[in-house]
């Protein structure tokens, strides 16, 4: 197989010209279901026997362009895309997880995150073990005989901590469980979670893989590398399906198995589907992701930098600035950049973090991350706001640092622009 | 064990006519899927499998072995759905049987390895692919995993 660079693959995979039309650009197929040529064909769609379509809940020819290009990006075997990031995680969790079963996760997580695994999931009789992902003892110690995943982000939000994949993958290897990794903050032009040992990796489309803070979406890539029936900790995946008629899918589907389970089990039951329309927005984005991530690395180290020096800011948490204490993992396994979000604490704690927020001309203030536009938000009193205190500093969102998504503008007017915010808020 | 684009293009192109070793008639077992995707591509498959002697699939009657198919069909390949320490007498009688007779690939599935097999059935001439499904390499390369969001690797500008 050739293989092709990054920013050819992000234009290309997946989008051969429509077979129907001969369109260059992915068409929009805005339709709810699709015609069987006769009833052999609709019996081998619905027996899994064919790859096709049958109803838009399921699968979408405009969606399938845009799951084969991430899929690709990640070199991954498949993906299944969904209506957000949230619900890839659930549809990531769910063909590996029973009742009583539960996962481990890091500390370092979007709030949102953080409240789905140690509040939601509870519903389905799973449960969330919360561990610092740096004492790596301590992740492979937290895991039990019902564990069957561990779950971090590669960086993490709030920014500032870069996960060392490498080694968190190395226990889950150990235990016989595959490695979630949300890729969301490094997107796969940062990062590769993957090429260092990851089984899954989920994304939010609406960030940085879409740019444009237009649509929201998701996405599980499968890398196709876990042997699922090497052990009976996978019986969605190792043993019969009774809604299939006793069909086992790893068997079945070999390394296509978990992409096959969450179309044919997790999107048809479940139904947290993707529409076409934000596909094509997304599609749309991906085609300029390396360039618009250089720049957000790019603009993000400049701004950290400024940060650190002015004397109004008590600290910045940037893993890409020097100073960084994971400045030699990120030379390691963040080679081309720490992302573009991180915090920094405003002398004058939380009063000051709010004035600044009130004061940006240019920034944004919204819950929302990965955007062309430069973002702030007081992620302790927003994102992280059903928190604990405990929980918000662990995750490195406390009440005296504000967040910062660096956009793609020009550098010296977001700096401007947090100059003269700063000399109101410090007033 | 890699194998090009073009070469297993190839294979799935040049063969018509497919005997399918250790094939079962229980539609939920993977060989079946198998068997009956082929068939829905208009393949010829003919069945093996001495457990279903008197038993059609798809149309075509089951043989107990390979010798007891029609002496005057061209075999262009054999798709071994067996244990891999059962792969070597199908190996074996594939080439004595049917390499006169147009076999050109033989073919072992997912988890299916033999090496001394692959290394046989090479010194005759033949195309060896192991540990792969035809199946899933057809639908990759000719387009239908396109349609469920899978890597297919192929790039192209081309309708």
């Amino acid at each position: 197989m050739t293989e092709f660079g990054f920013d050819t693959l992000q234009i290309h995979a997946g989008a051969r010209p429509d077979p129907a039309t001969g369109a260059r650009q992915t068409p929009i197929y805005q339709t709810t279901a699709y015609v069987f040529r006769d009833a052999d064909h609709a019996a081998a769609l619905f027996n899994l026997q064919e790859v096709g379509y049958i109803y838009s809940r399921l699968t979408n020819p405009t969606i399938a362009v845009l799951q084969e290009r991430v899929a690709t990006l990640e070199g991954g075997a498949g993906a299944v895309c969904c209506s957000s990031g949230h619900a890839a995680q659930i549809m990531a969790l769910f063909p590996l997880m029973t009742p009583g079963d539960n996962v481990v996760v890091s500390t370092r997580l979007y709030g949102g995150s953080i409240t789905q695994f140690s509040h939601t999931i509870k519903r389905f009789g799973w449960s969330a073990a919360f561990v610092d992902f740096d004492d790596i003892d301590a992740v492979k110690a937290a895991a039990d005989e019902n564990t069957k995943a561990i779950f971090c982000e590669s960086i993490s939000n709030p920014g500032g901590y870069l996960t060392d994949i490498p080694a968190v993958a190395a226990v889950a290897d150990e235990l016989g469980i595959p490695l979630i990794v949300d890729n969301t903050l490094a997107s796969p032009y940062l990062c590769k979670p993957i090429e260092m040992g990851a089984t899954l990796v989920v994304h939010s489309l609406t960030k940085y893989l879409t740019g444009n803070g237009t649509v929201t979406g998701g996405v599980v890539v499968d890398s196709g590398n876990f042997d699922w029936s090497a052990s009976d900790k996978f019986p969605s995946l190792s043993q019969p399906e009774p809604a299939y008629h006793g069909l086992k899918f790893h068997e079945t589907f070999g390394n296509l198995a978990f992409t096959f389970h969450g179309i044919a089990i997790g999107l048809r039951d479940l139904g947290m589907t993707l529409n076409p329309q934000a596909a094509h927005y997304t599609l749309m984005g991906i085609e300029t992701l390396s360039l618009r991530m250089q720049r957000h690395v790019e603009n993000a180290e400049k701004v950290a930098a400024w940060l650190e020096a002015d004397p109004r800011v008590d600290y910045v948490t940037y893993a890409g600035l020097p100073s960084s204490p994971y400045a030699a993992r990120k030379a390691a396994l963040y080679p081309k950049g720490a992302g573009a979000l991180f915090t920094f604490a405003v002398k004058g704690g939380y009063e000051a973090c709010v004035k600044l927020v009130d004061s940006v001309e240019i920034f944004s203030h919204v819950a929302n991350l990965g955007d062309t536009r430069s973002l702030i938000i007081h992620s302790a009193s927003t994102t992280h706001r059903q928190l604990t205190l405990e929980q918000q500093e662990a995750a490195g969102a406390g009440p005296s640092v504000v967040r910062l998504s660096i956009g793609i503008e020009n550098v010296d007017d977001l700096i401007r622009d947090l100059d003269q915010a700063l000399a109101t808020a410090t007033a | 064990m890699t194998y090009s684009d073009t070469y297993l293009r190839q294979i799935l192109t040049e063969s018509k006519t497919i005997a399918a070793v250790g094939v079962s008639t229980n539609p939920i077992r993977p060989s079946y899927f198998v068997a009956r995707y082929l068939n829905l591509k208009k393949y010829r498959v003919l069945p093996v499998n001495p457990v279903y002697v008197g038993q059609q699939l798809f149309g075509e009657a089951f043989t107990p072995a390979m010798a007891a198919l029609p002496q005057d069909l061209k075999v262009h390949m054999v798709d071994i759905f067996r244990r891999p320490d059962q792969v070597m007498p199908v190996v074996v009688d594939a080439i004595e049987l049917l390499l006169p007779r147009g076999l050109k690939t033989i073919w072992m599935q997912i988890g299916v390895i033999n090496e001394e097999a692959a290394a046989l059935a090479r010194a005759a001439g033949l195309n060896v692919v192991m540990d792969r499904c035809p199946k899933i390499e057809h639908q990759r390369l000719f387009g239908e995993l396109r349609k469920g969001g899978f890597n297919t690797g192929i790039i192209s500008s081309k309708l």
